[in-house]
């Protein structure tokens, strides 16, 4: 009795003593944080990270990076008000830096880094940038159709040949994005009478991209609306039975992008960061690696991606993009959410 | 009566010593400020969440009334309790049968099954539901392995039916390791003694064991309960529209705050309900010896013919559970080395896990034993509510609690912002009911008599907690210590915002690789997630029999 009485105090007083010298060593991690560039990157590690540190060798900078949701971050960066430790938001949409902008959390980058980029590609304010371009497309199984049995139009998706076949992910941002580029460009009504006639052909709900391209090329499904890239990320490996098609409307051209906190105490090097991320080499390795579109006009295409014609692409300001509440609603209303 | 302690539940009335005299945490006072102070510094941590969510909430207005009562908040509400209730009521059966095979019976290699039966729950929920729809979705492994019988089409796994399945596999380990702690506790005299009056052994486990498992079987039910409304990884690749992910759906589509909180809100509403009947089927009965006996080793049944269908049990369930996770990833890592993946080293991935799980798990157990002395020994309104408080975190989605936390910690506390200090306060707030459940059944089977007497024979308080509460506490320590480390290494929403920068854990890890379909990368750190967490339970079964035979 002796031995446990002793054995159980000293083991919680020393669980007590560990936990606090532990904690205590945590907290003195933070030390040394002005040195350093803070990107909050709703990019996966998997594909960005090798080319952070690029950068970091190239200019000597010293990075750290929070990998995360875009979502997410964004509202974490919200939440974080004014003693936000982020310099940099790197996100994989439109949406979210247009919500930091409106909450004015995004200072103006330099014009010479904004006009390497199409003015359609980035705010008109110059607080965020895209950096690379993915498009909407119809990915279909190469077993199940051939091109010619292929749809033109968003619309032909609704003919009752298509009841049940067709895959669609109206959970994801990606697919909310898309319907708030359709309410703009082919204004509120038709958007609702397609999104009606599409709910009654049964489409198959998935929750994310990856899930339809996987559904698809396993023939679960016939054809699923999807951004382009995830085709290639997914076939990286192993050999697909299915195929990108772009259709004539609904052809959405939405980016990755990055803004400057108005809070960082490094904009310098958030700038130098920004300039990186527009530098041939950078935007060479996203369009090899990721499958992107590159946004600066003068770098190369990756090859093996669909050719997507600016000209093809619908006059659409993605700062427009940002009534997704009215989408949402929608979406509810309708049931498809 | 003699030696035969008395075997039925007494109703605790009012005026009892337990309530009346003194039992202080340190003290002599009816409950000491100390206790009282610990115990509610504890709630008010707990209660964070809350406070930001009526901050938000308040944002919208009025608005936030048409968002309560819109037809859709209904139609979400309705699904949530009904996912509840028959996720909770099949887990509850499933974990009731385990723990009393995996204890109480001949069960060959019971240890180990205890062991392999408790591993479901170290697998994160997104890869859980991953596995469970690459195996039984529409054209996975078992479609294919039935077509060839001329079978075209399997019943859907989306919807209720997959959400169902798939919390009730991984959440069934919370029922199977409180009620393993709380057979433990059991004194095998009650049984000797209703046999000894002639019981059969069925009418004693009806009549003696499963009421005084009640405790245990209701804080692992309620813990069931609490992770079916939290949980997203399964209800949204399975697609069903519970509150998760209705509230997600607002954070990920509009960035809004404030009708993500109005949801919030309504389901802290639906946790007060469930923390309401839970303590309602409590009682107020008492589950400790009324007089002296000797602790024995527990009675074994002897299965007998049952032992062939309750082998089958154990496979099928385990193999649910855990085996089809294991292969599917298991396939992941093979086709990863087959394409030359580099898997790379996972040693400081390893170490983040272990490092913030364990301090985690060490912070929940002492803040939880406070509260659960506190409304052991004092019960009344003010520790009701204490108690009951700490439990809102644990119903919550992780987002919105790491979320509250960023908004106070940012603000009020930018010196411990995103340290690994913020990152185990999350764990805390997040995972402190899986210690409270547990150590609140060993408390409930710790005499007061017995820490009386010592305190009469001239012990202080002090010793009186070390040398009577805490040994017979330890059964319920380590439970608690256990399911809170589980829980943390496998937690996603909290690792990624409020640890410090550049800092990943294996879960984080899992989670960058799938985001991108890289499936294999994500192989490696779900198996170690795994065979690390299987590590530490082993030592934790290894010493839930140190602590009996002590």
């Amino acid at each position: 009795m002796m031995y446990g009485e002793f054995k159980s105090r000293l083991g919680l007083r020393l669980l007590g003593v560990v936990f606090v010298l532990l904690v205590a060593s945590g907290c003195g991690s933070r030390s040394g944080d002005s040195n350093l560039l803070t990107i909050y990157s709703g990019r996966s590690e998997d594909l960005i990270a090798p080319l952070i540190s690029r950068f970091s060798e190239q200019t000597g900078i010293k990075v750290r990076v929070r990998y995360g949701g875009t979502a997410e971050l964004a509202a974490t960066i919200l939440e974080e008000g004014g003693n936000s430790p982020a310099d940099v938001f790197f996100a994989q949409d439109a949406s979210s830096l247009g919500a930091l902008n409106r909450a004015g959390r995004l200072a103006p980058l330099p014009a010479p880094l904004l006009d390497l980029v199409a003015p359609r590609f980035r705010s008109p304010d110059g607080t965020w940038v895209g950096i690379s371009g993915r498009a909407r497309v119809l990915v279909y199984n190469t077993h199940r159709l051939s091109p010619e049995e292929l749809p033109t139009d968003l619309e032909d998706l609704v003919r009752p040949e298509w009841r049940g076949r067709v895959g669609w992910a109206p959970i994801n941002a990606s697919f909310q994005s898309f319907i708030t580029a359709l309410r703009v460009t082919e204004g509120e009504e038709w958007t609702k009478d397609w999104l009606v006639a599409m709910r009654a052909n049964q489409p198959r709900s998935y929750a994310r991209n990856t899930a339809i391209i996987q559904a698809v090329a396993s023939g679960e499904i016939d054809a699923g609306l999807s951004n382009h890239y995830y085709l290639y990320v997914l076939g990286r490996d192993t050999a697909l039975a299915a195929k990108n098609h772009v259709l004539s409307r609904g052809s959405l051209m939405n980016v990755a992008g990055v803004g400057m906190l108005t809070t960082s105490r490094r904009a310098d090097a958030a700038k130098v960061f920004v300039q990186f991320l527009l530098s041939p080499e950078a935007q060479q390795y996203i369009t090899e690696t990721t499958f992107e579109y590159p946004l600066v006009a003068s770098a190369p295409v990756n090859p093996i991606l669909p050719a997507v014609e600016e000209k093809e692409l619908p006059d659409l300001d993605l700062n427009r993009l940002e009534d997704l509440e009215g989408t949402l609603r929608l979406l509810q209303d309708l049931g498809i959410l | 009566m003699g030696a035969a302690p008395s075997v039925q539940l007494v109703p605790m009335p009012s005026d009892t010593p337990a309530k009346s005299r003194a039992y202080g945490w340190f003290g002599r006072s009816s409950a000491s400020v100390g206790l009282r102070v610990a115990a509610g510094l504890v709630a008010l941590l707990s209660i964070l969440p809350l406070g930001y969510l009526v901050v938000r909430a308040f944002e919208v207005g009025p608005e936030a009334i048409s968002i309560l009562f819109r037809p859709r908040s209904l139609q979400v509400l309705t699904n949530t309790i009904l996912l509840t209730l028959a996720v909770t009521a099949t887990s509850t059966v499933i974990g009731v049968g385990l723990a009393w095979l995996t204890s109480r019976t001949d069960l060959p290699g019971r240890n180990l099954w205890a062991a392999i039966l408790c591993l479901p729950l170290v697998l994160p929920s997104y890869v859980g539901a991953f596995a469970l729809i690459a195996a039984l979705g529409p054209n996975g492994m078992l479609q294919r392995l039935l077509s060839p019988l001329g079978v075209e089409r399997l019943p859907s796994i989306y919807g209720f039916f997959g959400a169902w399945l798939a919390l009730s596999l991984f959440a069934y380990p919370y029922v199977l390791l409180s009620v393993r702690a709380g057979l433990r506790g059991l004194d095998p005299s009650l049984e000797d003694a209703a046999r000894s009056l002639g019981r059969t052994g069925r009418e004693v486990f009806r009549e003696i064991i499963l009421p005084h498992l009640r405790p245990s079987i209701g804080a692992g039910a309620l813990l069931v309960a609490l992770y079916t409304l939290s949980d997203f990884g399964a209800v949204s690749l399975l697609q069903f529209n519970a509150f998760t992910r209705e509230i997600y759906v607002q954070y990920s589509a509009a960035l809004d705050r404030s009708a993500a909180a109005v949801l919030s809100l309504m389901l802290v509403g639906l946790t007060a309900v469930i923390l309401w009947i839970e303590a309602r089927t409590r009682g107020r009965a008492r589950y400790y010896r009324s007089s002296a006996g000797s602790i024995r080793r527990q009675k074994v049944s002897r299965l007998g013919p049952w032992k062939l269908p309750a082998l089958v049990f154990c496979s099928v369930v385990s193999f649910l559970a855990l085996g089809i996770p294991l292969l599917v990833t298991g396939y992941w890592l093979a086709s990863g080395w087959g394409a030359g993946e580099q898997l790379g080293s996972q040693w400081g991935l390893i170490f983040n896990s272990v490092t913030a799980s364990g301090l985690a798990s060490a912070g929940a157990v002492l803040a939880a034993l406070p509260v659960v002395i506190y409304a052991v020994r004092h019960p009344g309104s003010s520790s009701r509510v204490i108690e009951r408080a700490a439990y809102i975190g644990h119903a919550l989605p992780g987002i919105v609690v790491a979320l509250s936390l960023v908004f106070f910690g940012a603000r009020y506390a930018p010196f411990f912002y995103q340290t690994l200090f913020m990152l185990v306060l999350a764990y805390t707030v997040l995972f402190l009911p899986l210690a409270l459940g547990t150590l609140r059944a060993s408390m409930l089977q710790i005499s007061p008599r017995t820490e009386e007497v010592a305190r009469t024979l001239g012990r202080t308080s002090r010793d009186v907690f070390a040398t009577i509460t805490l040994p017979q506490l330890r059964p319920g320590l380590w439970m608690g210590m256990a399911l809170v480390f589980l829980s943390c290494m496998k937690e996603l929403p909290a690792s990624l915002i409020l640890g410090p920068t550049g800092f990943q854990t294996l879960a984080t890890r899992i989670w960058g690789a799938t985001e991108e379909a890289f499936f294999a990368r994500a192989a490696a750190p779900a198996l170690i997630l795994v065979v690390v967490s299987a590590i530490s339970l082993a030592l934790l079964l290894r010493h839930e029999d140190d602590a009996l035979a002590s």
